[in-house]
């Protein structure tokens, strides 16, 4: 018997109207209505494209959901993964109960409070107090609870001196920690939180991930929606992966993860031309660029913060007996100049050559990077410049037993001899 | 095995595209009263911030808008008042007109003005017009002290006005008022959560609204033809009640035929906004 499942998604999907609502609207209400009338199906539920953002629409209707099914265990962290428009936030909605489904059903057993946002219901004329009052009875507590907690709430968010003052007085930071405050102490069955995270200082991000693992190690089920993969590895045992509008992946979460990666990642790692239309000029033609990761401990190949990679390039050399020399620069995408390396200058024949640059793991940061390279005869003449050539993305999936998952700053992230001792 | 009944029992929350007509959840409401009394708390603390007079300007408005129009409708247009001073008649229906007006407009755009915080936290969505008819009803009962204030002034010093034993029939008027009002509303903002354009209507209704209602005028001073179209508004009986009353018998006619025909077609319009209130609710938010 399936006793302890909690949720239980059965088909559910969900259609959107797209474009403006006004007069083109009114005929299809009318012949849905007509429809529904003489006992028939919607004529619109069988029409409506995959949610696809990028395309241009073919239809009324979009599909943000399609026939998405899993379940929920009790105390079970559930991360859901997957790119902007892949329907996550719809399936929250829908589990939140703020819409409906088109079609299907979920099945819910137990407390339910959703953190779609944090500080729904303030008032900005209402003091921190009252806030606290409306924010936690409109996410689901009772008066009695909140008088209860109220202390904890206040001394968690630090606004005690302010707590008599209307929250619009409030700086932007006391604000989101009141309301963080809030939300960190309720204490339903299922939880159901939404990239809140993305909010708030790395000291605050660290509290409340403190605060949601407590919650999932007290039996409670947590159902956690972010981009931070970090968050999502460490606190969740396993995921869902969401592809327009479909699961397209489900299972422990590090599987998920680098399913996840391996499909979606968009990196331009790799350009070849023919040598017809070879890119350069008379004197050089690019035949290929591209970077080959190794192998991660997972057997995904992508580029982490450990993994060690190749830049192997194919070009033509045109002139005979020409020193040539490959200058390599590795810029981030904020225009900050990473490193530049060159090699050495060797008199060149006509014909094919390769150059491979070796980057060692545990050296870049999680970042996107850009490669420029520039072909330098000489050692003084610049006789080709190929600008933004290849572009590729670090990621920082894996680190270790750390309770800190927000952004690590620096171009680079060498590991360096850093030792601490007693003396 | 256990039968698909009791098998579908065990779930608490079960989230479907559809529902019955009337299912409304009323132990639901019922947990979330604390809810509820911080919607009412804020809909009533929130008016009179940084104001020096506080809740005193709920008391205030009505008798600036009595004085203005005393003078234009009572000295200028010369509208008899039947023998009750004007300024308690305008005192008393404006006090039961604004009651109306403002939890109608307010109830008929529930969805629209709460569409951010309804697009990301569930609770009971009755909740919200049920908030704003009683806090309606606590503004009305501070308003309300005014209007007795100077009822005990003419019942003993210039003893212009006389209330009756039908004066106890208050709760029931005011039960009534609400009742229709929130019906009124919850219509209103569910025909507008998808199509706007009756929002534009309602404005302009509901001031022409206020002249087939006798508030600025007695329903008796009408000829008997226009009269039957007046009753026919179910707010006239409830005016003509009150003003029965308490301020004479000569200032309003009590009519238990038209008092029953008004609680018919309230009890009606009720039930009617809850059903379109409750199909709306669900889905609202995707074409707000």
């Amino acid at each position: 018997m399936s006793n302890n499942v909690v949720i239980k998604v059965e088909n559910i999907s969900k259609q959107y109207q797209i474009g403006q609502i006004g007069t083109g609207m009114i005929s299809h209400d009318i012949k849905r209505w007509w429809a529904l009338m003489r006992g028939q199906e919607d004529p619109f539920l069988k029409v409506g494209t995959e949610n696809d953002r990028t395309k241009k629409a073919t239809s009324d209707y979009a599909w943000a959901l399609r026939d998405v099914n899993f379940e929920v265990k009790q105390g079970e962290a559930l991360g859901v993964i997957g790119k902007n428009g892949a329907g996550k936030s719809t399936l929250l909605k829908l589990m939140s109960r703020v819409t409906s489904p088109t079609t299907g059903q979920i099945k819910i057993k137990g407390r339910v409070a959703s953190l779609l946002e944090v500080g729904t219901g303030f008032h900005p004329e209402m003091t921190g107090r009252e806030n606290i009052y409306m924010n936690g009875t409109i996410l689901g507590m009772t008066r009695k609870e909140i008088n209860r907690k109220f202390d904890e709430i206040v001394d968690f968010s630090g606004v005690e001196m302010y707590i008599d003052t209307p929250v619009k007085r409030y700086s932007s930071g006391m604000y989101v920690r009141l309301a963080f405050g809030v939300a960190a102490h309720l204490e339903p069955e299922i939880l159901i939180v939404d990239e809140v995270l993305a909010v708030g200082d790395a000291e605050f991000q660290k509290k409340c991930i403190g605060k949601m693992s407590d919650v999932a190690s007290h039996g409670r089920t947590i159902i956690f929606v972010s981009h931070n993969l970090l968050a999502v590895q460490s606190l969740c045992k396993s995921a869902i992966y969401m592809k327009s509008g479909t699961v397209a992946d489900y299972g422990p979460t590090e599987k998920v993860i680098n399913n996840y990666l391996s499909r979606e990642i968009q990196n331009c790692v790799e350009r070849k031309w023919t040598e017809d239309e070879a890119f350069g000029n008379d004197k050089i033609t690019m035949l290929s660029a591209r970077i080959i990761s190794d192998k991660n401990e997972d057997g995904a190949e992508v580029i982490d913060v450990h993994t060690s990679f190749d830049v192997a390039f194919e070009f033509i050399n045109h002139v005979d007996d020409q020193a040539i020399n490959l200058s390599l620069v590795l810029y981030t995408t904020s225009g900050v100049c990473v490193f530049n390396v060159s090699t050495d200058s060797l008199k060149l024949s006509t014909g094919r050559h390769r150059s491979i640059l070796r980057v060692p793991g545990k050296l870049l940061n999680d970042d996107i990077y850009t490669i420029t390279l520039h072909f330098i005869k000489d050692t003084s003449v610049m006789i080709l410049s190929l600008e933004d050539l290849l572009t590729f993305e670090v990621l920082d999936v894996k680190r270790g037993d750390v309770g800190w998952f927000g952004k690590w700053i620096g171009a680079v992230r060498p590991s360096l001899d850093f030792s601490l001792d007693r003396i | 095995m256990s039968s698909p009944s009791a098998e579908n029992d065990q779930w608490d929350i079960n989230i479907k595209s559809t529902r019955g007509l009337l299912e409304i959840d009323i132990a639901e409401i019922w947990r979330y009263r604390d809810l509820l009394v911080m919607f009412i708390v804020k809909d009533i603390v929130t008016r009179y911030k940084q104001t020096i007079l506080g809740p005193l300007w709920f008391m205030l408005q009505p008798i600036f808008t009595a004085v203005v129009y005393t003078l234009i409708f009572s000295r200028v247009a010369k509208i008899p008042t039947n023998g009750a001073p004007p300024i308690l008649f305008y005192l008393g229906s404006l006090t039961l007109w604004s009651y109306f007006s403002e939890t109608f407009g307010i109830i008929s755009k529930t969805f629209s003005e709460n569409a951010a915080v309804l697009g990301k936290v569930y609770f009971p969505r009755l909740v919200l017009p049920l908030a704003k008819a009683i806090s309606g009803i606590i503004k009305m009962f501070m308003q309300f002290a005014i209007f007795f204030v100077v009822l005990g002034y003419h019942m003993t010093v210039t003893h212009m006005a006389s209330p009756n034993w039908y004066a106890l029939s208050l709760p029931f008027l005011l039960l009534l008022l609400a009742a229709f009002s929130m019906g009124a509303g919850l219509m209103v903002t569910s025909l507008t959560s998808k199509y706007r354009d009756l929002n534009f209507l309602i404005v302009f209704g509901i001031q022409l609204y206020m002249y087939v209602t006798p508030v600025i005028y007695p329903l008796s001073i009408t000829s008997p033809s226009k009269q039957f179209i007046l009753w026919l508004n179910p707010l006239t009986s409830i005016f003509e009640a009150f003003k029965y009353a308490f301020l004479g018998e000569n200032s309003g006619i009590w009519s238990n035929y038209w008092l029953g025909y008004t609680t018919l077609f309230t009890i009606v319009m009720f039930m009617i906004g809850l059903i379109m209130f409750n199909r709306v609710e669900k889905k609202f938010i995707d074409t707000i």
